[in-house]
């Protein structure tokens, strides 16, 4: 099982503009490397993150062999409401994560 | 460029020459105290941002992996690190400071890495660690991460001193192909570019590091290694007694400067 560290303000003012920062564990192999023998190494990358903000989606990467190990994706969203924001990573080989974090809006 | 066949490119020849010309081929002084600087200075912005923030410091990732160790029970003795050591962030606050640090068992310094494994075969009954594996790294970077901010502490007592002096002659004597010495660039050139990277001074406060280039948490002696690949030197095998010196002049070398561990490097 993968770590994930997801980083939310845990209490805004209404309105106000908050910044996501997530951080997940995963080696990103492109697909393009070989063995010393000369093998290829399958690709196993995370293809697809998907944010949620009380059910509703606020953000969605399609991430590639390009992008780095251990992906940190950083954006900022507008506080609406108190509630959940939620987080799905899922790649190559079932790949699988999803995490959450709380947010109180006064 | 033109190349003869077989030889040097002229114009490196000649940049060979002025090299050792210039200051290259005279062992350089010791860094003085008020010079120091971490390796976290010749960073740019962003990479510093990244190591400043725990939500982005990927070095987090392998922090929380060795918190789960820290409390797993291991090996025959069936005994967690937390059954003897208690709460790492009181127990273990400063170890990595003062290591590489005295071992009675072995009568020699012995670093971070080599003191988990001691533990694992003595008194958990474990299998030791490979060097380099994750879960090494993971509860190396635990154990540091408990020393963050505090002050190089490493002291040397007459047992210690022909270690320290075993690392300071493998720091400035030459070797590899290229026959340079650690000090003519970590001394003497500290601050200027090697092939568009600025040199730092060689201190290790942030080990184990979350290397960019690596896109992984590595420790000092996989930079040393590749430190000594670049000068075309046989690099030592991972846990060598003489990169365990290297590490306790290095470390010494650094006294008083503040842990980052784990630090982002580029």
């Amino acid at each position: 099982m993968a770590r994930a560290v997801v980083n939310v303000p845990a209490k805004v003012k209404r309105g106000e503009i908050i910044e996501v920062k997530t951080l997940i564990q995963h080696v990103m192999e492109t697909g393009f490397r070989r063995t010393q023998l000369g093998e290829v190494i399958p690709r196993d990358i995370i293809r697809q993150f998907v944010c949620t903000y009380n059910g509703a989606e606020i953000f969605r990467a399609e991430l590639h062999p390009a992008v780095s190990a251990n992906p940190l994706l950083a954006f900022s969203t507008v506080a609406t409401e108190s509630g959940t924001i939620a987080f799905t990573w899922t790649g190559d080989k079932g790949f699988s994560v999803t995490e959450s974090a709380k947010i109180t809006v006064v | 460029m033109s190349v003869r066949r077989g030889g040097w490119p002229l114009p490196a020849l000649a940049m060979a020459c002025v090299l050792l010309g210039t200051g290259w081929g005279v062992p350089a002084a010791q860094i003085p105290a008020g010079e120091r600087r971490s390796g976290y200075e010749f960073m740019s912005r962003e990479t510093r941002a990244m190591q400043d923030d725990d939500a982005t410091n990927p070095g987090m990732l392998w922090v929380l992996d060795g918190e789960t160790l820290w409390n797993r029970k291991e090996g025959a003795a069936a005994r967690a690190c937390a059954d003897c050591h208690g709460d790492a962030r009181g127990s273990m606050k400063g170890v990595a400071a003062r290591h590489p640090a005295w071992d009675a068992a072995t009568g020699r310094p012995v670093n971070l890495e080599q003191r988990i494994n001691a533990c694992r075969s003595g008194r958990q009954q474990a299998a030791p660690l490979a060097y380099e594996s994750r879960d090494l790294l993971a509860l190396t970077a635990y154990v540091a991460r408990q020393s963050r901010g505090m002050p190089v502490d490493i002291v040397i007592d007459s047992r210690a001193k022909p270690f320290l002096d075993a690392g300071r002659s493998a720091f400035t004597r030459r070797q590899g192909q290229l026959n340079l010495a650690c000090t003519q660039c970590h001394d003497g050139h500290w601050g200027e570019k090697l092939a568009g990277i600025a040199i730092p001074q060689a201190h290790p406060t942030g080990y184990p590091i979350y290397r960019l280039e690596w896109q992984s948490l590595g420790s000092l002696q996989r930079r040393l290694r590749n430190c000594m690949i670049g000068m075309r030197a046989e690099p030592y095998a991972y846990g060598a007694p003489e990169f365990v010196d290297l590490e306790l002049y290095l470390m010494w070398r650094a006294r008083g400067m503040a842990l980052e561990a784990p630090a982002v490097r580029p």
